[in-house]
């Protein structure tokens, strides 16, 4: 069936989108909150922030990431000397770069998912006792379980497709960087790789395809939760 | 418990400007929409904050502009009953009901859930979804649910406004035990005024956002000075009376302070304590007495009171024995009768004038089916 080194790379593609998915939910949640209900300065800048890696060329945005969280970068040298933490060509930069691709679209559907839950059901929890952290644990989160699943599932798919900002920011170093998008094409760059190539591309469509399925089947689950049903 | 609420809000064009004073039992808010009752209550809960003003519940200042207060809402221990019951859609019923009961201080003991859950009639809903209630169960849930989260305070806004009638009298009941097995003090806002008659101990009036009259149901409602602001046809005083007797041909006679009523059979035994209101509209009055008349309600009566508006109609406002009547005729009729304070009339209403659902017990140890 499939090769040691074609399972490794499906292995670490999973990791890397799987780290970039898991870290960056809390932080897209916390980010959607702010932009669907709050109100403060300085708004419309983060959400244009926030949407940045959708619109711009993924290699401006690799190349952002390499200039700051490269060894020599502000960002990158501070973690490096203090919490040991290296992002330049490790697979921790490559999950960081997938998870900043699909931080947005992760953003997106929670925010819709926020926007949309009644504000009465959460005055309704509030004087029944509930304090705001309460609210958002047994109300608000619960009744935005199906968007938190459609974003989850983006940003993953998204994760798993990366391909521009990662080879940008972490190249694509066989068992280090080299995910499935990158090993496709740089077999596909090598004379007579069709073959191999086609082999991960069947892959990832049989990955994307399942992922695609498990989460139907929990929104559906979670949707009819939510409607009462 | 004693709740005292003066406040001012600025909402866009609408202007609040409210104060409440209530000691004990049940105060409904009566109003058109738009006069501002929900606006009122949600200052109440907490759930916004006026602008000027003070609200202070027995000991506790839950909100003052001039010093900053403002109790969150989960800390004010004030029930809520929404209008569109805002269940949790992603909760069974029991979840619902025990949403409240885990942020108790002291959450009612697995007896007496039981015996609320009883007093409800939802027993059978437990393990329900919320999509599969009706309405009138949903808002039953609802005050379950409100109540087990113990309150010291119980706000309703229109509770049973989204229901028909049929389902109405269904609920009522147990809003009127509730009221009678001596739970939490209710702020009850309504349009309606046989949950008025059923419910009411005082009664705060609101027009264009601002309080025009308040005090105990009785008063305000035996007030000839309130019958435009309560609506000419709604208007109407209440009066108590003992069911003396239930007649085969399906009439119910009460006997009155001065006087008897007959009226279309009444659910409620013989010697039940009742309060029925009598609309302003539906009494006739004569200067002499009445005889061969069709009606069998005849009562005599003497005038405390003559109301005369800008409209064709005049109010009067009657005394027969310890009760008060209020009844509209025309202007003309005034003139042509020559009638005055003081003078004694004949008051004759019609059998059908006092339809079910305009009494209530008044003992509130049972109630009207």
């Amino acid at each position: 069936m499939l090769s040691a080194a074609e399972l490794a790379i499906v292995a670490l593609s999973l990791q890397i989108a799987l780290l970039a998915t898991v870290v960056c939910l809390p932080f897209a949640i916390a980010t959607a909150w702010l932009l669907a209900r709050k109100k403060f300065y300085g708004k419309p800048l983060l959400n244009i922030v926030v949407h940045l890696p959708l619109v711009l060329p993924p290699v401006v945005t690799g190349y952002a990431l390499l200039i700051l969280f490269g060894k020599q970068g502000p960002i990158g040298g501070m973690l490096e000397t203090f919490l040991g933490i290296t992002f330049a060509f490790r697979w921790t930069g490559a999950a960081l770069a997938a998870g900043i691709m699909g931080f947005p679209l992760m953003v997106r559907a929670i925010r819709l998912g926020i926007e949309a839950v009644d504000k009465g059901l959460e005055d309704a929890a509030a004087t029944l006792g509930a304090s705001r952290s309460a609210v958002f644990l047994h109300v608000t989160l619960p009744l935005v379980t199906p968007a938190l699943l459609a974003g989850t599932v983006l940003g993953f798919a998204k994760a798993m497709g990366e391909f521009g900002a990662t080879i940008t920011f972490v190249a694509s170093i066989p068992g280090q960087t080299e995910t499935l998008p990158s090993a496709i094409y740089t077999l596909l760059q090598v004379p007579g790789g069709e073959d191999a190539a086609l082999r991960l591309i069947l892959l990832s469509v049989a990955v994307s395809i399942l992922a695609l399925a498990v989460s139907e089947v929990l929104a559906r689950r979670a949707a009819r939760k939510v409607a009462g049903l | 418990m004693s709740l005292n609420v003066d406040i001012q809000s600025k909402l866009g064009a609408f202007e609040l400007d409210v104060q409440l004073r209530t000691k004990a039992g049940t105060t409904v808010v009566f109003g058109r929409s738009g006069s501002g009752k929900t606006s009122l209550i949600n200052a109440i809960a907490g759930l916004t904050t006026p602008d000027q003003g003070r609200i202070a519940f027995r000991h506790t200042v839950l909100f003052d502009a001039q010093s900053g207060i403002h109790v969150p809402s989960h800390q004010r221990r004030i029930g809520y009953v929404f209008q569109n019951a805002r269940l949790f859609p992603h909760l069974s019923v029991s979840q619902n009901l025990d949403f409240g009961a885990r942020f108790a201080k002291e959450p009612l003991s697995v007896a007496e859930r039981r015996q609320m859950i009883d007093t409800l009639g939802i027993e059978a809903l437990l393990n329900r979804r919320i999509a599969a209630l009706s309405g009138g169960e949903q808002q039953r849930v609802a005050l379950g649910r409100a109540l087990l989260s113990v309150p010291r305070l119980l706000l309703m806004d229109e509770p049973l406004a989204a229901l028909d009638t049929a389902r109405k009298q269904e609920i009522l009941p147990y809003f009127e035990r509730l009221h009678a097995q001596g739970g939490p003090p209710m702020i009850y806002v309504t349009h309606d005024m046989s949950e008025i008659v059923r419910l009411a101990d005082n009664i705060l009036v609101l027009r264009d956002g601002r309080s025009v009259v308040g005090g105990t149901v009785e008063d305000v409602l035996a007030d000839p000075a309130n019958v435009k602001l309560i609506g000419v046809q709604d208007a109407g005083a209440l009066v108590q009376g003992i069911i003396s007797g239930h007649e085969a041909d399906g009439l119910s006679t009460i006997d009155l302070s001065a006087g008897q009523l007959h009226v279309p059979k009444i659910g409620a035994p013989v010697g039940a304590k009742v309060r029925m209101r009598i609309r302003a509209q539906d009494v006739i009055l004569s200067v002499s007495e009445p005889k061969d008349l069709s009606s069998q309600n005849i009562l005599r009566a003497r005038i405390t009171e003559i109301q005369t508006g800008e409209g064709p109609s005049v109010a009067i406002a009657l005394r027969t024995g310890s009760d008060r009547l209020l009844a509209r005729i025309t202007r003309r009729a005034l003139a042509q009768m020559q009638l005055e304070v003081g003078q004694e009339v004949w008051a004759v209403l019609k059998a059908n004038a006092v339809p079910p659902s305009a009494i209530a017990r008044s003992e509130n140890n049972g109630v009207v089916a």
